[in-house]
């Protein structure tokens, strides 16, 4: 908002009455629109008789009680799949972003008390190790998770591996979010302040103590509102599950639509429903931003803009389908 | 050796007890589990003792299996899962029926997620390489549907000129056989993962046809009076066998002899005319089951 | 994996046909995302809203959803996306002038949902640049359109184009759905039907299909990694 208000001067009266010509011409305009292009195809094509909408907004209708206690149903599911999902990429994450960041520092590490053979021996597997979660992260980064889903589903029983439907949508959104959120954490870690790092090791923490005593609380603090972001693009994924035929909002609202015959009035319902949800959700990521904000202030850290890489993460975050 | 000998053991005893079962069916309901006697070792017995049955049927199928708004799913083929799980002596209420779109019926029943498969599943030699099938309970033959006033479509070779429109379902059976039909995929051929979609598709000119089993498209005739009409006869044949696992020739059996069980007593003509029957789809003749 | 040299030309025409919608649709949503970036920015109130609603709803609708909407909602309106049948264009993107409207309607939706991401990753690059230039930019007289078009664009460009390029690579994944909304032959179809309908083995497919994927992320992910390292040290 403040960068906004910069743009432009603060209108002046004829300014004013310009702007509120233009705005009413707009929104004229836009009412004409939908009128036009929206309502009366609509209505000519019979989509707005009561009979498509009655079961989802009349509470008289005969079928309202059973279609509101389905798409509850539904609604569980999803929360339950998004909140095991957020749990375990979380978890996951946090391991991944720890492990990548201590086999970076011991990539320099010569192990010099150690016998050449098993010096050798070491770096390698330090290298190797670091290598192969790189490329963890790059493959599972750049992986649709529609196809992270439908290759757990699939794959898993391949390796005789048979789960509920449930866990294999979880497993399939922490493979992608774990990696996503694990690359949030290593970019706020590397963002801080390099002071941070050597005061800790100057007080003798070891390097586990200092990633998990003062680097990934700051971590996590800073980045809270990326990963707030995060949790919506997980419940948006949720509905991902209808591939894996996973009963979530959308599947159920399928099945509806097959007794109903009511597509765009269950899809419309739907859409609100989410749209209702990760607001809120989006919501709370601002105004926990605003609260960090204030609170580094007072405490007299230095201000300090998330790194690049935090806005990425943020992009890249709510960029899932 | 064994393997036969547990085969005649398990039909010996799978007869006795339909004998049996025919008649205490009239005194007692069915509802409640009873601890039928089956041969040591078998499918059978392992099911009748846990009490507890998982059946693969698809969800979204008029008729055959939709999931309805009480959340239970209803169709032919969930009443013929009710016969055999019922001549399995577990009550219907202990039936958890589990979603199988077209592409996964076969890994769930190689992997062991469910016990069998009723979902609208064509018998063909490539399937029986990796699963077996009992049955057939049902034979439908693949269609198309056009909309009323349709004229210029009669059938499928109406696609190779390559300027009709056509959409069927992805991963199924119809679909891949259309595709010998059309002269072009890319420009011709729509995919959905429902045939609601494709209907939709049809009212709003899009496509000129949706192509599927005759008895599905026959319950959108039924949903929508007057509208639509089907192109023609079938030109191909689908009979709907029940997937069980590749080597479970004991359950096979067992399913075949309740088949038959239920086509002389007359479950099968009223599982049908509660069901799909109501769709005016001819029932036919009861398929004669293929023991192979 | 014999399914590799047998079925190249399925998964090398999934990937043509990936790779088409994506080019359109990033270059839609770039264009339809810097005209909300524009509205959220700018001094009418109403186009305010318009910009806001805009984002809010699309940001927070599952793609899905827009797909449907675009796929059945448009054809209710009496809508088969004929605007979308571009003269030359149509040479290379043959898909665009089919009768089938389901591409089009396919890449109205990515746009759509993209555009809403793209609008905010130009804003977080407006954001980035340092008030002060804005003021200096009015205070020496200039308009809003020409303190947006001489000074502050310029410079939030540069703060925008990691951010733009992951919301691309995110489009780029997200475009595995237009398989399931009527658009037949596109790469994560093609591990349907290959181990679905046709029987392959699933793994070698997995594979192969990954690999189509990752060809098309992975190199710009690389990019905007090296861009973000330079940056980071030019702001040091």
């Amino acid at each position: 908002m403040t960068q906004q208000t910069v743009l432009y001067d603060v209108p002046g009266p004829r300014q004013r009455r310009l702007t509120l010509i233009i705005s009413i011409l707009a929104t004229i305009l836009v009412a004409a629109g939908a009128y036009f292009l929206i309502y009366q195809p609509l209505d000519e094509k019979g989509q707005l008789s009561m009979e498509l909408w009655g079961p989802l907004i009349d509470p008289s209708n005969e079928n309202f009680t059973l279609v509101w206690q389905r798409i509850w149903v539904g609604i569980e599911n999803t929360l339950i799949a998004a909140g095991l999902a957020i749990v375990t990429s979380l978890v996951i994450g946090t391991l991944l972003a720890v492990l990548r960041l201590q086999l970076k520092s011991i990539a320099g590490n010569r192990y010099a008390g150690f016998s050449s053979p098993v010096a050798y021996l070491l770096r390698g597997l330090g290298t190797g190790l670091a290598v192969l979660t790189r490329v963890c992260v790059e493959v599972f980064r750049g992986l649709p998770v529609v196809i992270t889903i439908f290759f757990v589903a699939r794959g898993f029983p391949e390796f005789g591996i048979t789960l509920d439907t449930l866990w294999y949508l979880v497993i399939g959104l922490t493979v992608y979010n774990g990696v996503v959120i694990a690359e949030i954490l290593r970019s706020g870690m590397e963002g801080l302040p390099s002071g941070q790092r050597e005061a800790a090791v100057a007080i003798g923490l070891s390097p586990l103590q200092t990633t998990g005593l003062i680097l990934l609380p700051q971590a996590f603090r800073i980045m809270l509102p990326a990963l707030i972001s995060q949790l919506v693009v997980v419940l948006k994924d949720t509905s991902l599950g209808f591939i894996i035929s996973y009963e979530e909002t959308l599947n159920i609202g399928k099945q509806i639509i097959g007794v109903l015959s009511n597509p765009i009035q269950v899809y419309f319902v739907i859409a609100v429903l989410f749209i209702l949800v990760n607001y809120s959700l989006s919501k709370l990521a601002q105004y926990v931003q605003k609260r960090l904000a204030r609170g580094r202030k007072t405490a007299n850290l230095p201000a300090q803009n998330p790194p690049p890489a935090a806005l990425v993460s943020q992009a890249e975050g709510a960029g899932g389908p | 050796m064994r393997f036969t000998r547990a085969a005649v053991v398990a039909t010996a005893a799978a007869l006795t007890l339909g004998l049996t079962a025919c008649g205490g069916d009239k005194t007692e309901s069915g509802d409640t589990g009873t601890s039928k006697s089956f041969a040591a070792g078998s499918t059978m017995e392992k099911l009748n003792k846990a009490q507890s049955i998982k059946v693969g049927t698809k969800f979204d199928q008029p008729g055959f299996g939709l999931k309805g708004l009480s959340g239970k799913p209803e169709g032919f083929d969930v009443e013929v899962a009710k016969i055999i799980v019922k001549e399995l002596g577990i009550p219907a209420d202990k039936i958890e029926f589990v979603e199988t779109p077209s592409k996964v019926r076969e890994d769930v029943i190689v992997n062991g997620n469910v016990d069998f498969v009723v979902a609208t599943y064509t018998i063909n030699d490539k399937r029986k390489e990796r699963i077996a099938f009992a049955g057939p309970y049902y034979e439908a033959g693949q269609n198309i549907l056009v909309k009323a006033d349709e004229a210029t479509i009669t059938g499928p070779d109406a696609f190779k000129a390559g300027d009709k429109k056509v959409c069927s379902v992805t991963g199924s059976t119809p679909g891949e056989n259309i595709k010998t039909y059309v002269k072009d995929v890319a420009t011709q051929l729509v995919l959905f993962d429902t045939y609601d979609k494709c209907v939709a598709a049809l009212d709003g000119g899009q496509v000129n046809a949706v192509t599927t089993d005759n008895v599905i498209l026959l319950g959108y005739i039924a949903k929508n009076e007057g509208k639509y009409k089907l192109a023609g006869d079938n030109f191909t044949k689908e009979p709907y066998g029940i997937g069980v696992k590749l080597d479970d020739k004991d359950f096979r059996t067992f399913i075949n002899d309740t088949l038959e069980k239920a086509y002389a007593d007359g479950s099968w003509k009223k599982a049908w005319d509660d069901t799909a029957g109501k769709f005016g789809a001819e029932l036919g003749t009861a398929p004669a089951v293929n023991r192979y | 994996m014999s399914v590799w040299v047998d079925k190249f030309d399925v998964f090398a025409g999934g990937f043509w046909l990936t790779f088409q919608i994506c080019v359109l649709a990033a270059t839609g949503a770039l264009i339809l995302g810097a005209v909300v970036a524009v509205l959220r920015i700018s001094p009418v109130p109403p186009l305010r809203a318009v910009g806001t609603a805009y984002v809010t709803i699309f940001r927070n609708m599952p793609l899905t959803v827009v797909m449907f909407f675009s796929a059945f909602a448009l054809p209710a309106l009496g809508s088969n996306a004929d605007f979308l049948r571009i003269p030359v264009l149509d040479l290379v993107f043959t898909r665009l002038s089919t009768d089938l409207p389901y591409f089009r309607f396919a890449l109205i939706a990515l746009t759509l949902y993209t555009a809403a991401f793209v609008c905010e990753a130009l804003r977080s690059g407006v954001n980035a640049v340092s008030p002060g230039q804005a003021e200096a930019a009015r205070s020496l007289g200039l308009t809003f359109t020409q303190n947006l078009r001489y000074v502050v664009l310029p410079q939030s460009w540069k703060a925008s184009i990691v951010p733009l390029g992951s919301v691309i690579i995110a489009m780029i994944k997200n475009s595995a759905l237009i398989g399931f909304f009527g658009v037949v032959g596109d790469l994560s179809a093609t591990a349907d039907q290959l181990t679905g309908a046709e029987g392959y083995a699933f793994i070698p497919v997995a594979i192969g299909i990954s690999i189509g994927y990752l060809i098309m992320t992975v190199p710009l992910g690389a990019l905007l990694d090296r861009i973000e390292r330079r940056q980071a040290v030019a702001a040091r």
